[in-house]
């Protein structure tokens, strides 16, 4: 497939808004300095890392954390976003943060797997309205990021990629048109 | 690097530094230059300006899996900042920046913005190149003489359909036959397979037009069959701008290059940029190149009888404006007042793509490194448009994988479970549209001068931010770049038939996928502007007559019958279609001119 009109591999479609692969820098906007200045700590990593397990979990085939996306998370934001970008990244953690403490009265590190996930899709739709009601030259909701680090640095993951789905390194041949049987798993690339 | 001494040269001349023929660049047509004449006897040099890629060894990303890569193939905000020219299109990735050509090392000026993607390094772009190779038909090479702009080509299709046969047998081209006039078939390699979805898609709109649309499989230089001695053949990995392991497509180190070594009369000479011909006034002749060691900063002289140029469209004219400047201040070749001049590319960026209902239960084996094309119909038979010339469509049909929205679905498992499997089928087609040859569009070395500091350059039509340039400064310095050589100004854009055109390759994209029966189409016109094709061509073009072209019609430099240019700087006008085949076909019948020539005792 050409590579040129192809859609960007790297950067995810999800809704059609396109986060951290921007083709051009359209000037780095003025970044709160509190927000952006304080590197990812371990315990960032562990936090995103339940997030990324509650998208994507354990199942018959390893989740997120195995895969450690948590970890994935944080490169592309530091070395691949915008300084604004990786405000709303960081100011969203805490937002999410603070979710969990008014919906449970606790932290999202301590509430229950299917609290979690509950809690999850409570923002995923408000990042959905969100998404489809915002101006263009609006930012992105910090879930989306997340959500699409969380499946890109998973699907690209070695266990992702050779457990989930079906990495076939040098496949040899091409068949345009096979049968194909739901459930089987996708190809890896 | 050291001095020549490792040459052999055993065609009795004493000197080390002669050969009987030089070929300036090694990307497709320069490996083609080099193979042809050393197979026909002649000692080559072939300079590359930039570092050694060795066939296999060189491809370090080639078998990485994508975690691998620390951003999995993205790139980074410093890249951006590093690449203001590369950031703008796809090229600029973690997976082979280092098959790019670095913008602070090698800057040009745009007075008009002009993307310019290179590769400086043995093989050029023929490593990252997209494949597709097309033959031209009449319906191109009369074009100019039909409709006015730029001149007559010197040649028809029966001069180089011969030249064409030759060299797709050579290389490796799959494709089907389909006795189209204007896509003249080759000397196929069996075609690769269409989707469940393309198929469809191809019968609906060759049912829709009654036939006078034609959707078949891209015809690409990978070997779909084991190939040469070495039974090379494509693995369907699709990685193929990482440099192939398995040699499964043409390029300079798969193809060319071992074929030109294995004669004993190849010398490869890389880190060696031509600066400038070296031409004898009194016999009117090339009589080699003056080379600037990139690594060493030395400079060498070669001789030869005969000088290929390939040094890539716009580098071949740059080494001309640079040669003979005593006798023609703009250049040797430039007496016709067109060197530089009619700049070309092939406009994208316009096309559409949507979703495919059914086929849930198709799928597809293996990862195709090619897709569709519909070759051009406009202005052919009755289809008249209210533009000149006109548009072919790559595209490809496949199903959504995990970065499809799949927004009805909870996180968790269900969302696991789901993005592991396919999803919908897409169908997508993006146009690519010929460009004319304007004699305005030019590039000519810039002899501004300039200050230290720099200033933000917005694309003055669209306000894009192109990346800082120097401030214009009447008592600053020249431009140069990373070598101290002076660098080009770009004065080059698309004009009103262009801005057509791409209207219609809009709406025809659209009317084609509802016609096909896609649904949810969405329309784009992206970033496009010249250069952004990576086709660049013109600037020392072919023609009848010396004072209207720079090469006569064996691609001689009317004013130094010795020197060759076949590569895209040769070109009189630019098509719709993939121009390197045509510059591997140009090049083998050059060289064959040249070395007859040269045994006719005429160079």
């Amino acid at each position: 497939m050409n590579r040129r009109d192809a859609l960007s591999r790297v950067a995810l479609i999800l809704g059609g808004t396109v986060i951290g692969a921007n083709v051009f820098l359209d000037g780095c906007k003025p970044a709160d300095k509190k927000a952006t200045d304080a590197a990812f700590t371990a315990d960032d990593i562990t936090f995103l890392d339940e997030v990324a397990e509650t998208i994507i979990p354990e199942t018959d085939t390893p989740g997120a954390k195995a895969a450690a996306v948590g970890s994935f998370m944080t490169v592309m934001v530091n070395d691949c976003y915008t300084p604004a970008d990786q405000q709303i990244f960081k100011q969203g953690m805490n937002l999410l943060k603070e979710a969990s403490d008014k919906k449970f009265s606790k932290s999202f590190m301590d509430v229950s797997a299917e609290q979690k996930t509950e809690l999850l899709n409570e923002i995923d739709k408000e990042a959905k309205d969100y998404m489809a009601n915002k101006k263009e030259e609006d930012p992105a909701h910090y879930f989306r990021m997340m959500k699409e680090l969380t499946l890109l640095g998973y699907f690209t993951s070695e266990p992702g990629a050779t457990k989930a789905l079906n990495y076939v390194l040098v496949p040899g041949k091409y068949e345009g048109c096979i049968s194909y049987n739901k459930g089987d798993r996708a190809w890896a690339l | 690097m050291p001095q020549d001494s490792s040459t052999v040269n055993i065609n009795g001349t004493s000197d080390a530094n002669t050969y009987d023929a030089i070929v300036v660049g090694s990307g497709v047509s320069g490996g083609w230059a080099a193979k042809e004449l050393s197979e026909k006897g002649l000692k080559v040099l072939m300079l590359e300006r930039g570092r050694d890629i060795k066939h296999i060894e060189g491809y370090v990303n080639a078998n990485k899996g994508p975690w691998e890569f620390p951003h999995r193939g993205g790139r980074t905000q410093e890249m951006i900042k590093e690449y203001p020219v590369l950031k703008r299109d796809y090229p600029l990735n973690e997976t082979n920046l280092d098959y790019w050509v670095k913008d602070s090392e090698s800057p040009y000026t745009e007075i008009k913005r002009f993307d310019w993607f290179r590769g400086y390094h043995v093989g050029g772009r023929s490593l990252t190149w997209g494949r597709q190779s097309y033959r031209w038909s009449d319906l191109d090479f009369e074009a100019n003489a039909k409709d006015g702009f730029g001149v007559d080509w010197p040649i028809r299709y029966k001069d180089i359909a011969p030249w064409y046969d030759y060299v797709e047998r050579y290389a490796g081209i799959s494709g089907s036959k389909e006795g189209l006039s204007q896509l003249p078939d080759g000397q196929f390699l069996p075609p690769m397979d269409m989707t469940c979805v393309e198929k469809d898609v191809a019968a609906r709109i060759k049912e829709k037009y009654k036939g006078a649309r034609t959707m078949i499989i891209g015809r690409t230089a990978n070997l779909t069959v084991p190939f040469d001695q070495h039974g090379r053949s494509c693995q369907f990995r699709n990685k193929c701008w990482l440099g192939c392991p398995y040699g499964g497509y043409f390029s300079t180190q798969s193809c060319t290059l071992p074929a030109a070594t294995k004669t004993g009369n190849l010398t490869l000479r890389p880190w060696s940029i031509v600066t400038r011909v070296l031409y004898d006034k009194d016999t009117k002749k090339a009589t080699g190149v003056e080379v600037l060691d990139a690594e060493t900063m030395k400079t060498y002289e070669y001789k030869a009888k005969i000088v290929f140029l390939n040094a890539s469209a716009l580098n071949s004219t740059w080494v001309l404006f640079n040669s003979a400047t005593d006798i023609w201040p703009e250049g040797l070749g430039s007496s016709s007042g067109e060197l530089g001049h009619n700049v070309m590319d092939h406009h994208l960026g316009v096309g559409a793509a949507g979703l495919v209902e059914g086929y849930e239960d198709k799928y597809y084996f293996g990862r195709r490194a090619n897709g569709i094309y519909i070759p051009r119909y406009q202005n052919i038979g009755s289809d008249k448009r209210d533009y000149l010339r006109g548009f072919g469509y790559q595209g490809g049909g496949s199903r959504q994988g995990y970065s499809r929205s799949a927004e009805e679905v909870a996180l968790g498992v269900a969302l696991k479970e789901t993005l592991s499997q396919p999803g919908s089928w897409t169908m997508n087609i993006g146009g690519f549209g010929e460009v004319l040859p304007y004699h305005e569009n030019r590039i000519f070395l810039d002899k501004s001068t300039y200050s230290d500091k720099l200033e933000q350059f917005n694309d003055p039509v669209t306000g894009k931010d192109l990346g800082m340039r120097p401030v214009p400064d009447k008592n600053g310095k020249q431009r140069v770049d990373k070598w101290g050589l002076p660098v080009l100004a770009f004065d080059v854009e698309w004009k009103e038939n262009e801005r057509k055109m791409r209207k219609d390759m809009l709406n025809d994209a659209v009317e084609m996928l509802e016609t096909a029966g896609v649904k949810n189409i969405s329309s784009r016109d992206g970033d496009g502007t010249m250069g952004r094709g990576i086709h660049e061509m013109g600037t020392a073009r072919m023609g009848k007559d010396p004072k209207t072209s720079v090469l006569n019609k064996w691609n001689q430099v009317w004013d130094a019958q010795n020197v060759f240019i076949t590569d895209g700087a040769c070109m009189t006008s630019g098509a719709c279609v993939n121009p390197s085949l045509t510059y591997m076909a140009l090049t083998a019948r050059a060289a064959d001119h040249a070395v007859s020539e040269l045994k006719k005792g005429n160079l």
